[in-house]
């Protein structure tokens, strides 16, 4: 019986921190300690760093270096707070007047839905290096102990019987993801657009569950066993296999989406609370040596080829197709494929 | 104007004007709100959203799911409720408390254990699934829950009139030579009517706009297991906040709609035994 009350009290917890919309956690570490002894007060200011689910970890371990960094380098004093949740919740959080100073959410499709609304600067993609990305990251395989169902790359997902654990393309950046890959998966290695309708059709069709996030999914194939392979995020799959203890495997697709969770400044709440300096220095400081090696301890693939080499064991040098293989972009992909009436519907449609 | 004076109750316009003060701010606000947003939408992109194959498979199950749970919960309710006023045993105290229970946990937490309980490998799933009976990821398993979050509803609002009934009443109708069942079924169960649509109306509406523990047991699949309120937040996920609003607009109205047909039957019913 696996069902233990370890797994079940653990699947509570997750829920509950899963419910809680934004969960801000400050990662002040004693910058506040030292302030009163002070004669002279140097400025203080407070950011919110507005994210997606899998990143509190990440954020939790690049705040606390970035905060000492700041004051070193300024004289200034600074706090992050974080805030986790769905990608397209978050950004409508922020739209709605949540005060993000930074967003970093998983998905261009969610920092545009922003900045159409007038609170972060047009071109604000190419006012960061490397097109606003410090890192990136892709969709792995999670299979059971010893790959029952010798599961290696995307062809072998649709074996009669074989289940498949993905989250609801609809609600899910993973989701989207996940079916973006299995598209490309196609398309890029030469199929035709009807071999990648009749691919995704075959395999949601053994998707027995669309979880409605990238955590409910993890749950759903961990604590309750259900499903032969498990579509995660390189980051999740990573912890997911290290604490299994030997349960889950890792399998490298030879072909994924690179995925690109992009960072920006929201410029409408900084200049209204006059941490522009502060949250730019922040964003700034991702592509130092030094986040960029805490980026990758995180399995997050570092935008710099440098450290991207130095940790290739992490990170198997698998082909990773850019969105413009498959649609002109991320919005065009997420319309066509995705949205009312898109492929998506479609697969459920012709039951 | 000595009209005014020949009321028996003073304060009529007062408690009135709050009544009605209170529901405008509490009920119809938001809902104004509601018809508002949606209203930005033109009457096809309405009729676009509200109305496709895919709504149309959600709407019916939403509503037949919480009518079938509701359904049995006015079953389930009656029992207790009869059990806890007729007969007294130990730990009554308890089970009479654990009845609000479903109302106080976090409906999501629901959801989630139910799920664990009934899948292939969950305590009760892996003696239930090798009979063909799956409490997870099925219809089956949203209304199990839907039963859960509405079994208060039935129990509490049967109870208080069981607690009043005139035992003079079943006394007389006994030795006027009547069977125990003729005693309940021509003299209790009549006096428990309104009480007993009263309860289902409330489950039902209840199970209706049930969320939180349907998304974790479902498998939320279109056209199988999708309920309405899913569809609003796949909306929501596109920005699309107009389309959402305006599913929420016929859930509304469906609801509206059926709630008022029930409180007709309930007026009727009340008419019909007095």
């Amino acid at each position: 019986m696996t069902f233990t009350n370890s797994s079940f009290i653990k699947t509570i917890a997750l829920l509950l921190s899963s419910l809680l919309p934004v969960t801000a956690c400050t990662a002040t570490s004693g910058a506040n300690t030292s302030a009163d002894s002070r004669v002279e007060r140097a400025r203080s200011v407070e950011l919110l760093n507005v994210s997606y689910d899998p990143t509190r970890e990440l954020w939790r371990d690049i705040n606390v270096n970035f905060i000492s960094r700041y004051e070193k380098e300024t004289g200034n004093k600074v706090s992050v707070k974080q805030s986790h949740g769905g990608s397209s919740t978050q950004a409508r959080a922020v739209i709605d007047g949540l005060e993000a100073d930074v967003v970093t959410i998983a998905s261009i499709i969610d920092t545009d839905a922003i900045r159409k609304k007038g609170l972060i600067k047009d071109g604000w993609i190419d006012r960061l290096p490397q097109r606003s990305l410090p890192y990136y990251s892709t969709i792995v395989f999670v299979v059971r102990k010893g790959n029952p169902k010798g599961i290696k790359d995307w062809t072998d997902l649709v074996k009669p019987g074989l289940q498949i654990i993905t989250p609801n393309p609809k609600t899910s950046g993973n989701g989207y993801l996940s079916f973006f890959s299995a598209w490309g998966s196609v398309v890029v290695r030469g199929g035709s657009r009807e071999d990648a309708v009749n691919y995704v059709t075959k395999l949601y069709k053994q998707v027995p569950v669309l979880d409605s996030g990238a955590r409910a999914a993890t749950t759903t194939f961990v604590q309750r066993g259900i499903g032969d392979v498990h579509l995660a995020w390189e980051n999740e799959a990573r912890l997911e296999v290290r604490a299994a203890k030997g349960e889950l495997e890792l399998v490298y697709p030879p072909i994924s989406i690179r995925a690109e969770p992009h960072v920006a400044v929201v410029d409408a709440v900084v200049d209204r609370r006059n941490t522009r300096a502060a949250a730019e220095a922040y964003l700034k400081y991702l592509y130092t040596d030094e986040a960029q090696e805490i980026i990758a301890k995180h399995y997050y693939r570092p935008a710099n080829e440098v450290f991207l080499k130095k940790h290739a064991e992490t990170f198997p040098d698998i082909k990773l197709f850019n969105i413009t293989e498959i649609a002109a972009n991320y919005f065009d992909a997420h319309k066509q494929f995705i949205a009312e009436g898109g492929v998506f519907d479609a697969i459920y449609k012709s039951k | 104007m000595p009209s005014i004076n020949r009321k028996v109750l003073p304060g009529f316009s007062l408690s009135l004007s709050y009544s009605v003060f209170y529901l405008g701010i509490l009920v119809l606000l938001p809902i104004s709100a509601c018809l508002f947003r949606a209203s930005s939408l033109s009457f096809e992109e309405f009729w676009r959203a509200v109305w496709t194959e895919r709504a149309r498979a959600a709407y019916l199950l939403t509503f037949g799911a919480a009518f079938v749970a509701a359904a049995a919960n006015l079953l389930l309710g009656l029992v207790l409720a009869w059990v806890l006023v007729r007969y007294s045993f130990p730990g009554k105290k308890i089970v009479d408390s654990l009845v609000d229970l479903p109302s106080a946990l976090p409906t999501a937490v629901a959801g989630l254990v139910y799920g664990s309980l009934y899948v292939e490998k969950g305590w009760l799933g892996q003696y239930l699934v090798p009979l063909g009976i799956h409490g997870a990821y099925s219809r089956f398993a949203i209304v199990l829950v839907l039963v859960f979050v509405g079994l208060p509803f039935v129990v509490r609002t049967v109870q208080p009139i069981l607690e009043d009934l005139d035992l003079e009443t079943e006394e007389a109708g006994a030795s006027l030579g009547g069977t125990r069942w003729q005693t309940f079924r021509n003299i209790i169960l009549p006096t428990l009517y309104p009480a007993l649509i009263t309860g289902f109306s409330l489950a039902f509406a209840r199970g209706v706009g049930e969320y939180g523990s349907v998304v974790f047991v479902s498998g939320n699949k279109p056209y199988d297991t999708e309920i309405a309120p899913i569809l609003i937040v796949t909306r929501l996920e596109e920005f699309a906040y107009g389309e959402a609003t305006a599913i929420a607009m016929v859930l509304l109205v469906l609801s509206f709609t059926m709630l008022v047909l029930i409180n007709m039957v309930e007026r009727w019913s009340m008419r019909h035994e007095h």
